[in-house]
């Protein structure tokens, strides 16, 4: 796989490259499938007079988002954005600067919604929606991965994001989707999770896991699913059951109920933490997709949901879950619904009731990186930048030797996996590399430096990303893995159980 | 006729301005999407707007270079327009004429700033690439109403206290008028054309940023779902 793909030279710093107009624009998705478009309520093909659709879509969309509406007008285009998006700064087309992706739509919005736009279409840069601006929304609109880190610079707090999801709705309701995340969604709904696993086969991989655990250290580590009247409900990335690395971090979370011994369950039905709904900027989907974590906690009767490792799940969790599927008046109030995984060993940690054995991780020298829903779009514990220091509090109390990145890219500063938003397709994969290189960058400078071999993160996402990038970067596929793969290797069985 | 003129700007620019702020405030905002780490409190985004807005504070963390300008041309655009005060009143406090110093200075680094900031629109390649020609129109009317002041104040000096007779009574008096006797009084004409016209375009294009700063939701929001349910307004159950 490597050897058909064209990988960056990595330099010593983050380069603003010189512009390479045009030189992502081969790059689309693949189309949506019927099969996949129908049961999500979108057409199933191109509508009829989907020009005309697709403007009046952008209307109801500027009377439903305010972001929208004030970020299409607001945008002086003063270029402090032009070389923060790691998509920019990993393939030089301008179509990848934040000002210049929002500017395909701003184009159209000025074309048929204000008035210099109908009269001086060529003075402000006014734009048909027309086949070659479809084009361009497909595809530029699949180069961003809804990261957010424009959204920090900007002067305004334009936040791309919120651009590319509207578009994707817009192209969604004419009928032109993206397979990949639309696949995902409909299997959701079908199956439970994203990956589509069903019942059996996740109660066997719990199972397995659990024997796993038994013969490694001897206690018996339970992994319990759809199991009624347990104090919490785990809400995992599916790829936490099936993936490597995510599964370590998986026994990390079974680890650490057990220690504290906290009774809990995965569902079946509710067996997945990621929404795509918001990649493909739906609300509708988001709210659905949220309702079946909602259902379940009533049905299994919990008193408290606990979010795994998963970057855009814990934006939805934590900023949009009360809004899609609450309140939540019928948990335990004296917990905040949802609550990170992080969020919940660390205050285990605490208060005293897990004991850490930091040189079970001494082969390793760690580092952070801060996954952008979780840096930018949430927060852990009660302070603003909690999501910063909660993980990296639980990394220093597992590991002896840690160290961070250039601060230029780290905390709200992070720069994306190049592989969130929707775009983790094996066909958008060139993109993935080149989007990869400035964070590669600033990880090489700590291996240099460092010995760095342990690249610590809460987000399936990044994990998939990273496994197939760093490889091809030259860096070993082991270097990555969760924070609470950390917590796996140095918890302490049985030093004192239960919470103190 | 000034005075109808004057009034229809100035009419144009109050309407279409609250026109903005209407449009904004009552657009819905389904999520909560504060850009974080984000104040937790109502009292900490309402400092966080002040930083943005007074300070220009994640412009700073973006662009040193473009910070310096952009502030540099807003803070002498606001010293300069209060200068500009003495024109609209009969009689000043008499600490006012200190100030005419500082506003004149202002008026210079305006145009310097004003003249950098169009510099990068040709020699940076990215800021090139973004602009239109509505953003270079932008800039090269702020510069002609920059320059145009600096020349009546520097080298072609009008008829200023038949302009201030002018600019006091037409409030009240259709009559009032502007007199042409010499260049400096033609470059005033000019000066006050462009000044409506930038009245004008205020609320319909780019410049409206200063309102919708405010009504940002990245940066208006308070982090706080967990504690408090926001209610999307279009979908509410």
């Amino acid at each position: 796989m490597a050897n058909d793909h064209e990988v960056p030279e990595i330099h010593d710093d983050i380069e603003t490259p010189a512009l390479k107009p045009g030189s992502m624009g081969h790059l689309s998705p693949y189309p949506a499938l019927e099969k996949h478009m129908k049961p999500l309520g979108f057409p199933d093909a191109r509508v009829p007079e989907w020009e005309k659709r697709g403007v009046e879509k952008l209307g109801e969309m500027l009377k439903k988002y305010r972001s929208l509406q004030v970020y299409m007008d607001i945008c002086v285009k003063c270029g402090a954005c032009t070389d923060k998006c790691h998509y920019f700064l990993g393939t030089g087309d301008p179509n990848n600067m934040p000002v210049q992706r929002a500017e395909l739509m701003r184009s159209v919005y000025r074309r048929y919604f204000t008035a210099a736009g109908r009269m001086f279409p060529g003075l402000v840069n006014a734009r048909d929606f027309n086949e070659e601006t479809l084009n361009l929304w497909f595809t530029y609109y699949h180069q961003c991965s809804q990261c957010r880190r424009c959204s920090l610079y900007c002067p305004y707090g334009i936040d791309t994001a919120e651009i590319s999801m509207a578009a994707r709705e817009i192209m969604d309701a004419i009928g032109v989707g993206h397979k990949y995340t639309t696949e995902i969604v409909a299997k959701v709904h079908d199956i439970g999770n994203n990956l589509g696993i069903p019942k059996p086969a996740l109660s066997g991989t719990l199972q397995f896991l659990e024997d796993d655990m038994l013969e490694n250290t001897g206690h018996e580590i339970k992994l319990p699913l759809d199991q009624e009247g347990a104090e919490v409900l785990l809400v995992a990335p599916s790829a936490d059951f099936f993936s490597e690395p995510h599964i370590q971090s998986l026994m990390g979370y079974a680890k650490v109920f057990h220690q504290a011994g906290i009774s809990y369950t995965i569902s079946s039905y509710a067996s997945e933490a990621a929404n795509f709904g918001m990649f493909i900027g739906s609300f509708e989907q988001k709210k659905k997709i949220a309702k079946r974590i909602a259902e379940q906690a009533r049905a299994l009767k919990v008193k408290r949901i606990v979010v795994g490792e998963c970057g855009h799940a814990w934006r939805v969790a934590y900023s949009f879950w009360n809004t899609l599927s609450g309140p939540f008046d019928y948990l335990d109030p004296r917990y905040p619904v949802p609550q990170h995984i992080c969020e919940f060993t660390h205050d285990l940690m605490t208060r005293g009731a897990l004991k850490f054995d930091k040189g079970a991780n001494d082969d390793y020298v760690v580092t952070m990186h801060d996954s952008c829903n979780v840096a930018r779009a949430s927060r852990m514990g009660p302070n603003p930048g909690g999501q910063f220091t909660i993980p990296r509090d639980l990394i220093r109390a597992t590991c002896n030797h840690f160290v961070d990145m250039d601060e230029d890219t780290i905390h709200e500063k992070t720069l994306c996996c190049g592989g969130g938003g929707g775009l983790l397709t094996d066909e958008l994969m060139d993109l993935r590399i080149q989007g990869a290189a400035p964070r590669v960058t600033a990880l090489k400078k700590v291996i240099k430096e460092h010995k760095v071999n342990f690249l610590a993160l809460i987000c399936a996402i990044c994990k998939a990303q990273f496994n197939k990038m760093l490889p091809m970067y030259g860096i070993p596929m082991e270097t990555v893995g969760g924070v609470h793969q950390l917590v796996s290797n140095a918890i302490q069985l049985g030093a004192n159980k239960g919470i103190v | 006729m000034l005075t109808y003129l004057t009034y229809t700007v100035l009419v144009v620019f109050v309407a279409g301005f609250l026109w903005k702020i209407i449009l904004y405030a009552r657009s819905p905002a389904p999520l909560l999407i504060p850009t974080t780490p984000a104040p937790v409190t109502k009292g900490g985004v309402r400092l966080r707007l002040i930083r943005e807005v007074v300070f220009f504070e994640s412009l700073f963390k973006a662009d040193k270079l473009l910070w310096a300008l952009g502030y540099a041309f807003h803070i002498t655009l606001a010293l300069v327009l209060v200068r500009h005060i003495r024109y609209f009143f009969e009689r000043m406090p008499p600490y006012f004429e200190h100030y005419q110093i500082i506003g004149q200075l202002a008026g210079v680094a305006m145009v310097g700033a004003l003249g950098l900031l169009w510099a990068r629109r040709f020699l940076i390649d990215r800021v090139r690439h973004i602009s239109s020609k509505a953003d270079h129109l932008i800039l090269v009317l702020l510069l002609g109403i920059g320059v145009s002041g600096l020349l009546m104040d520097y080298v072609l000096r009008p008829d200023i206290i038949a302009i201030k007779r002018a600019m006091t009574t037409l409030w009240t008096s259709p009559a009032a008028a502007l007199s042409v006797t010499g260049p400096g009084d033609v470059i005033f004409i000019l000066h006050l054309a462009m000044v409506f016209v930038l009245l004008l375009i205020i609320p319909f294009s780019k410049l409206t940023h200063m309102e919708g700063i405010f009504f940002s939701p990245t940066r208006n929001q308070v982090d706080n779902p967990r504690e408090k349910r926001h209610v999307n307004p279009w979908s509410a159950d």
